[in-house]
């Protein structure tokens, strides 16, 4: 008997539904510019937001040379300092994170994991892209309109976000950026309806939801709690949008600004961080689920293990995505609310721990005992499991109200969510693509290349966000361009922030190694094949390697099992992929 | 000996009623929801996702009255109309939404007629369903205009808290771009309607897929959930 979970195994009914009609490209900008193919829609998506980053790690260098050596450097004003910290934030979590993991790994990895020929509906999917990319150029044409970028801090609160004392405020700066925000809203709609349609209703023959990789389930999650958590984002925008542009007062409560009355009232500035958390920490699983998903088949493949509690990781990733719409104040247990709301607020945050330990003890589980390939990939899904628990443990504190008061508005909030939403996904976007690279072109990344970048980036950041906790437990509060002399702030404190500094630029600089690694690898890396790690999920499967549009070729894949048969007993080789129907060569040869 | 014990996925009886065929079709490959073809489902997610922006909008309405300081304008007379020495309030809007109501009507027929593959008569009642929407749209703009005159402006009105204008422009607004949206489209599929677009399969402009009488009811879902969400406009905002 061939050792698998049972209900995991069995055949696939006979296709009655013909196959779907494919755009068929004419001319080399309808195959590669506006391109319908998903494929080439994911790496269009992954290089802009890939370049997005850079951008936005290239301001966090410039804050952090500011905090590291308040003074020196006369450019970086305090306006200037919260025009970095808005822009470095809004860059990362929207036009990274999330259009990395959603637009580029949702595009490639949903219909070649669940074997369809592309997306549902692939001109909206290339409508979503460029909607995507104006919404970029937008944002960065903030950059260079007069008053420059919004200096609002991330979280755009109003009444400050626009007045006249915050950069931006009274300036392009906050209207670009709200304008390129529902532009990204309106955008990431028409490629989020595509990938959930897609997962619900396009899978291949034998691919039921409970045989689908775990990262498609991440994906599929998160994707849905964004459909459902942006509108909120969006008449947020709209909201102060009008507050700016019109002379509403929906945030705007009586103001005094520079001794003048200004013509507001009745306004509610917390209804804005309602409207922004409502959002606001969906988000962070929106980014955070995709990853979960990309991690349990990272560790699978390379741990040559099935995954461990396959069902309960479904069932919490879905618990997860439910339970991350009922927590979101308490990202405001600062800004004043009833206390009932707050003892609701710290009870919802804390059940979520549950869900995510049972993950973390999943994975843990799943490398017990398995074959352990320390590949890059795999390097890089250990880091991450390791940074997960420490910045959710930081987590815990902050949830609890009586210890996030003092703690709230101190480096330590920095600390914990760069830890658990900014290290923890990035480490996981690297894994993925030095995973999945193989099969978007042909070759594997350079691996020494591989291991230094890990290793620096790993390392690094870990040098960078844990001195932080201590700062923010010494009290040293957040978003000050310059502490100062404050009498609680001992000398040491600055060296520290200095060393932070020091190791930030050297992390930076290690991601060149990356760069140069995709670019050098693609000409000069070793030919992978079709099935390097010799995994079992349908993308490994395909006939050609890049897949061409249409993935499949003349046959459909056919699902028989789910995607963790590894090691096998008895097997010829030590997996079964997906859409092998028996794991024996002939019918009566297999041994107990 | 080993996979031939395995049964089949489908396992469940021919016929499961209930929540059993909920769970069937959810644990069957291929697809989620049975005989739902990809537009429909696209639509529906859509709206689920629409409902949640007008949800925030309506919240958001509710938090800002509650918690503005000064009397909110009484709404009965604001809306109300003279006509003939006899002051009615809310006539206009009502009028509104039993043109909008009716529309839904005339949407609903017009899918019925469209799987009988009447050409014919589902254009007529889709051209019927745009007019009925642009005669709200219009309404609309009349109202609009009729408080501007009397001095409603987004960021103050004559009678007490600010915003009441800007919530009434906000939320009148985008749902008037909503039916706005839904008329262009109304006349799109109704062009293709009657020129047999369906029926020969003609291939569409952008997308080059083909066509299909299913158009017209997604387009219809799209219609019903416009209107409901006015019912909802409606209460909170004008009853309230």
């Amino acid at each position: 008997m061939v050792d698998v979970p049972f209900g995991h195994v069995g055949t696939a009914p006979e296709s009655d539904v013909g196959d779907v009609e494919l755009y068929h490209p004419h001319s080399w900008v309808t195959k590669y510019v506006f391109s319908q193919d998903a494929k080439i829609i994911a790496i269009q998506y992954s290089i802009t937001a890939l370049a997005v980053g850079l951008i936005a790690l290239i301001l966090s260098w410039l804050m952090r040379l500011q905090l590291g050596f308040p003074g020196v450097f006369s450019f970086i004003d305090a306006n200037a300092y919260y025009q970095l910290i808005t822009m470095h934030g809004m860059m990362m979590v929207v036009y990274v994170l999330t259009a990395l993991f959603l637009g580029g790994f949702g595009n490639y990895l949903i219909p070649l994991m669940i074997g369809a020929r592309d997306m549902v509906f692939p001109y909206v999917n290339m409508l979503s892209f460029w909607t995507y990319l104006l919404a970029v150029l937008i944002l960065v044409a903030s950059f260079f309109a007069p008053g420059g970028p919004s200096g609002a801090g991330w979280t755009l609160y109003p009444p400050q976000a626009i007045l006249s004392g915050t950069p931006g405020g009274q300036d392009w700066g906050i209207i670009l950026m709200l304008v390129s925000l529902m532009v990204f809203i309106i955008g990431f709609t028409m490629g989020g309806l595509n990938y959930v349609v897609t997962v619900l209703q396009a899978r291949a023959r034998g691919m039921t939801l409970m045989r689908m990789p775990l990262t498609v389930w991440g994906i599929f999650t998160a994707s849905f709690m964004a459909l459902l958590a942006f509108p909120a984002l969006f008449v947020g925008a709209v909201m102060m949008l009008f507050d700016r542009a019109l002379g509403t007062s929906f945030f705007m409560p009586s103001i005094v600004e520079m001794g003048q009355v200004l013509e507001r009232s009745g306004g509610s500035p917390l209804l804005f961080q309602h409207l922004f958390w409502f959002f606001g920490h969906p988000e962070v699983y929106i980014v955070a689920l995709p990853a979960f998903g990309i991690v349990s088949d990272l560790i699978s493949t390379h741990a040559r293990r099935n995954i461990f509690g396959y069902r309960m990781m479904v069932w919490a990733l879905l618990a997860i995505g439910a339970l991350s719409f009922v927590v979101w104040a308490h990202h405001m247990y600062v800004s004043g609310m009833n206390p009932y709301f707050g003892f609701f607020f710290a009870t919802t945050t804390l059940i979520i721990a549950i869900p995510t330990a049972i993950k973390v003890y999943n994975w843990i589980l799943t490398l017990w005992r398995g074959d352990i390939h320390l590949n890059v990939p795999m390097l890089f899904a250990l880091a991450f499991i390791v940074t997960f628990v420490n910045g959710g443990l930081t987590g815990l504190f902050l949830g609890n109200v009586v210890v996030d008061v003092p703690l709230s508005d101190t480096m330590f909030v920095v600390a914990h969510f760069h830890m658990v939403m900014g290290v923890a996904p990035i480490l996981v976007i690297f894994g993925a693509i030095y995973h999945w690279y193989p099969k978007m072109t042909g070759r594997m990344l350079n691996d020494a290349l591989g291991k230094l970048h890990f290793w620096v980036t790993f390392l690094g950041s870990y040098a960078i966000f844990f001195p932080m906790h201590y700062l923010g437990l010494m009290g040293v509060p957040r978003r000050y361009h310059e502490i100062g002399d404050m009498a609680f702030v001992p000398a040491s404190a600055h060296t520290l922030n200095a060393f932070i500094s020091v190791v930030a630029l050297i992390v930076g600089a290690a991601q060149l190694i990356f760069v140069f690694n995709l670019v050098w690898s693609l000409r000069s890396g070793r030919p992978a094949g079709g099935n390097p790690w010799r995994a079992t999920t349908l993308e490994w499967q395909t006939p050609e390697t890049p897949p061409p549009h249409g993935n499949w070729g003349k046959q459909m894949p056919v699902v028989y099992r789910w995607a963790y048969d590894y090691s096998v007993p008895g097997a010829a080789e030590d997996f079964l992929p997906q859409n092998q129907p028996s794991a024996h060569p002939a019918p009566g040869t297999s041994h107990g | 000996m080993a996979e031939q014990a395995f049964s089949p996925i489908e396992t469940t009886p021919a016929d499961p009623s209930g929540l059993r065929s909920v769970a069937a079709d959810f644990s069957s490959d291929r697809t989620a929801f049975r005989n739902v073809s990809w537009g429909k489902a696209m639509m529906w997610i859509f709206l689920l996702s629409d409902t949640f922006v007008f949800s925030s909008f309506l919240i958001a309405y509710m938090t800002a009255r509650m918690s503005t300081t000064v009397p909110w304008p009484n709404a009965s007379e604001v809306f109300a109309l003279t006509i003939g020495g006899v002051t009615l309030p809310l006539i206009l809007i009502a009028i509104m939404t039993f043109v909008l109501i009716s529309s839904s009507g005339t949407m609903a027929m017009a899918v019925n007629f469209a799987y009988r593959r009447d050409r014919r008569k589902t254009a007529a009642l889709m051209l019927l369903t745009a007019l009925l929407g642009a005669t709200f749209v219009g309404m609309q703009a009349f109202e609009w205009t009729k408080l501007i005159h009397e001095g409603v402006r987004p960021w103050g009105n004559p009678w007490g808290a600010a915003q009441f204008g800007s919530t009434f422009f906000m939320i009148t607004g985008f749902h008037g771009t909503h039916v706005t949206f839904g008329v262009i489209f109304l006349l799109i599929v109704a062009r293709k309607v009657w020129r047999g677009d369906f029926d020969q399969e003609r291939r569409g402009f952008f997308t080059s897929r083909k066509g299909s009488y299913e158009a017209v009811e997604i387009m219809g879902l799209y219609w019903h959930f416009v209107d409901l969400v006015w019912v909802f406009i409606f209460a909170f905002f004008y009853l309230w």
